[in-house]
């Protein structure tokens, strides 16, 4: 009888704690009354997580931050937030989203309305591209927080061999005699993912054409442009990639992360990347993973044009700070947006993260510039920039683009067609994807 | 004096078929419902809500972040399916996967649980658990050992063939072949696990009596221990045939449904989680449910897979 009377006060006690636990985990203030934010982020190397400390202390106790990670891969982090955000989760109030996700994110309402003077204020000074990432029916409605953009990469050694003038915009054209003559690959993200989308953007809107014509319509009444003069010059360049062979191995299933230690180990010699393939060399360099030598014959310029004298317009990335229309302190959420988009914040995080500030004053930072030799074409490749598509239904558009122009090998001068038509039969709701 | 009518007769007939238990017989049977009652509404309450839930979903075009958007459809949603050559595709990778890794599992499963039954001493729990390991292996964990085996970067696996650089994963039949390898890997030491118990059941005197009249081992295996594991032998194809038919986390870390690798578990999680097109993707649900059903179905009518009798109640 006593034992049975043991277990019950130990079921009791066991329910007590479990319940005292999840109200810990679901209260969202300390026993001080400082409210806690929760701020989502993308994974990174723990920039995000020590701006958290330093606004947290600069606070004064009007807020604190908590960090929560998302997923690694863009898709998989909007998966998260959207189920979580179309439950009303008050647990969220801040959230690192790519630009991409933007306007799904504040047509579905989850997006807390961003007063006018903190507009003005989170939009000056940032690049224009940034600007137009976090904004939505001609209203900023997310923070620019650090704005990407990629390079053409390459080794100096071979470039100059091939007899190629970095020194003037390079075209693919050029890139790929090169690298034919050199022998060797162009790194390039052929994966069925979002980076799929990233390089068809960038070559269609080098072209002159854009991917949707009218990004504010409903999915059923979007126009697309991939089947037009620059959709076909996008489809010739991966058919040049191909049939030169220079498109290197796995080039089907490989990320941005892949093309980067491709391009470490010697696989390719040029490619086109992301910055932080630079902090992750140097790093290597360090470690002794990868010669000095290598890193040393790293070169870069802006994004590969696709013919002589029309300027290209490289991806722009990033990630803007939004505030969840759910969050309990959205006023203290605010507080902590200004604090972590501030400047001395970004320049901290590209030193420290490898990723580019959407501030443009920021380079002029003297740490920055020591630690980013090439911020200058970085600055340049902002200015350039054209954002991916803007729409509310960019998942539909991504993961339409990414099926039909993968794998590299299949495109042909039809693809543009059959893609947009294939788009836009999955936004009538006529196709599966 | 009692008369008896026409449908007297034949309760009493069927009573006579099937006598009526005692009335210890029958309070047993209100225990074993008392005892089983609460267990059987909350399987209800756990597998039929979803269902009906997926069910009333799929009849909507409706996307998680458009709730104002939300439309009665009807069976629009099931017409877009079963008019798109994705989900046949999807339906012929995923019934490909089924038979490939069911078939050579039985046949190696049947390998390994003979070696499990025979071996004896010290040796039969290391045998045994050595058979069981994968079996207890995550199957995400397991997805990522062997993609990282053939990966270009990480494996090693075209080292070892001889094959440069071979994308095993860019291409469908190559991909298909190592999700199949792993699968098979994963589970069939399941399939040995469930044929052990039905070996196990194999009447001895049976098989001895065989060999003193003079049967070949051959002859013993074909004539004697299989039809005597037939239950069993059923029992496990229609566990791991319904199991396979729910492949997903294999093709997910491996391709995530590139180069034509789409399974109908993949495609449900595309329409539902990755597009959040809850009406489409309940739909796509629904039909795998379907899948299911027939396959329990056939199983259990044409083939005559009797469950009592592999759980030894025959």
């Amino acid at each position: 009888m006593a034992g049975r009377w043991r277990t019950r006060l130990g079921i009791l006690s066991a329910a007590t704690v479990l319940a005292g636990g999840l109200t810990a985990c679901g209260g969202s203030s300390t026993a001080s009354g400082t409210p806690t934010l929760n701020w989502y982020i993308n994974p990174d190397n723990g920039g995000q997580q020590r701006i958290a400390a330093d606004c947290t202390a600069a606070s004064n106790g009007a807020y604190a931050i908590d960090v929560s990670i998302l997923p690694s891969d863009a898709a998989q982090q909007r998966e998260q937030l959207m189920r979580r955000l179309a439950g009303n989760d008050t647990s969220i109030d801040l959230m690192s989203l790519d630009p991409v996700f933007v306007p799904e994110t504040s047509e579905a309402g989850f997006l807390a309305q961003i007063p006018a003077d903190l507009q003005q204020q989170w939009s000056d000074g940032v690049v224009d591209g940034a600007v137009q990432g976090a904004t939505w029916k001609d209203q900023l409605v997310a923070a620019p927080f650090w704005a990407n953009t990629q390079l053409l990469w390459f080794r100096e050694s071979v470039a100059q061999a091939a007899g190629l003038d970095t020194s003037q915009p390079v075209t693919w054209d050029q890139l790929v005699a090169a690298a034919q003559a050199q022998g060797t690959a162009i790194g390039v993200q052929g994966q069925r993912a979002e980076s799929m989308t990233v390089w068809v953007n960038a070559m269609i809107t080098s072209a002159g054409g854009t991917i949707i014509e009218n990004p504010d319509a409903k999915g059923e009444d979007l126009r697309l442009g991939i089947d037009s003069e620059a959709g076909r010059a996008a489809a010739k360049v991966m058919q040049d990639i191909t049939a030169a062979g220079v498109g290197g191995p796995g080039i089907d299933n490989r990320d941005e992360a892949a093309t980067a230690n491709l391009f470490q180990q010697g696989g390719a010699a040029f490619m086109v990347n992301w910055p932080f393939v630079y902090a992750q060399g140097k790093a290597a360099a360090e470690e002794g993973t990868m010669d000095q030598a290598v890193f040393d014959d790293y070169g870069w310029t802006t994004y590969p044009a696709m013919s002589q004298g029309q300027e290209a317009k490289p991806p722009l990335g990033g990630i803007d700070v939004g505030v969840s229309a759910f969050s309990e302190h959205q006023d203290a959420a605010f507080q902590a947006v200004s604090c972590i988009v501030s400047e001395q914040n970004q320049a901290a995080y590209m030193v420290s993260d490898g990723n580019p500030a959407a501030l443009e004053s920021v380079y002029d930072d003297p740490t920055v510039q020591e630690a980013y030799p090439m911020y200058d074409t970085i600055r340049e490749s902002l200015k350039a920039a054209a954002p991916r598509p803007q729409t509310a239904y960019y998942n539909e558009v991504s993961q339409g683009i990414a099926d039909r122009w993968q794998p590299v090998s299949s495109v042909t001068q039809q693809t543009p067609v059959t893609s947009q038509e294939y788009i836009l039969e999955v936004l009538r709701g006529e196709r599966l994807l | 004096m009692q008369t008896r009518s026409a449908g007297d007769v034949s309760v009493s007939r069927s009573a006579a078929r099937k006598p009526r238990g005692s009335d210890k017989a029958r309070s047993e049977a209100r225990l074993g419902w008392y005892l089983a009652g609460p267990a059987f509404v909350i399987l209800i309450a756990v597998t039929g809500y979803p269902i009906l839930q997926a069910l009333y979903e799929s009849l909507f075009s409706f996307r998680l972040t458009a709730p104002g958007d939300r439309e009665f459809v009807g069976l629009k949603n099931y017409g877009v399916i079963l008019t798109d050559g994705l989900w046949w595709s999807a339906l012929v990778n995923t019934a490909l996967i089924t038979v490939v890794t069911v078939a050579v599992e039985l046949v190696i499963g049947f390998a390994l649980a003979m070696v499990m039954h025979k071996v004896l001493g010290w040796l039969r729990p290391i045998v045994r658990t050595a058979i069981l390991v994968p079996y207890a292996i995550i199957t995400v964990v397991s997805a990522y050992a062997w993609q990282y085996a053939f990966a270009l970067t990480t494996g090693f696996m075209n080292d070892l063939l001889g094959l440069g650089d071979f994308d095993w994963f860019a291409n469908k039949w190559s991909a298909l072949f190592v999700i199949c390898l792993s699968e098979i890997w994963k589970t069939t030491p399941f399939i040995s696990l469930l044929l052990l118990a039905g070996l196990a059941q194999v009447p001895a005197d049976m098989t001895e009596a065989a060999k003193v009249d003079g049967a070949t081992a051959w002859e013993r295996l074909w004539r004697v221990t299989l039809p005597n594991m037939k239950a069993s032998i059923m029992v496990a194809l229609l566990f791991r045939a319904l199991d396979a038919f729910r492949i997903f986390d294999n093709v997910y870390i491996m391709t995530n449904g590139a180069a034509g690798t789409e399974t109908v578990s993949s495609l449900a999680y595309n329409q539902t989680i990755s597009r959040l097109e809850i009406g489409l993707g309940s739909a796509v649900s629904v039909l795998l449910f379907v899948c299911v059903l027939v396959i329990c179905f056939v199983a259990i009518k044409v083939f005559k897979v009797d469950l009592a009798r592999a759980r030894g109640e025959g």
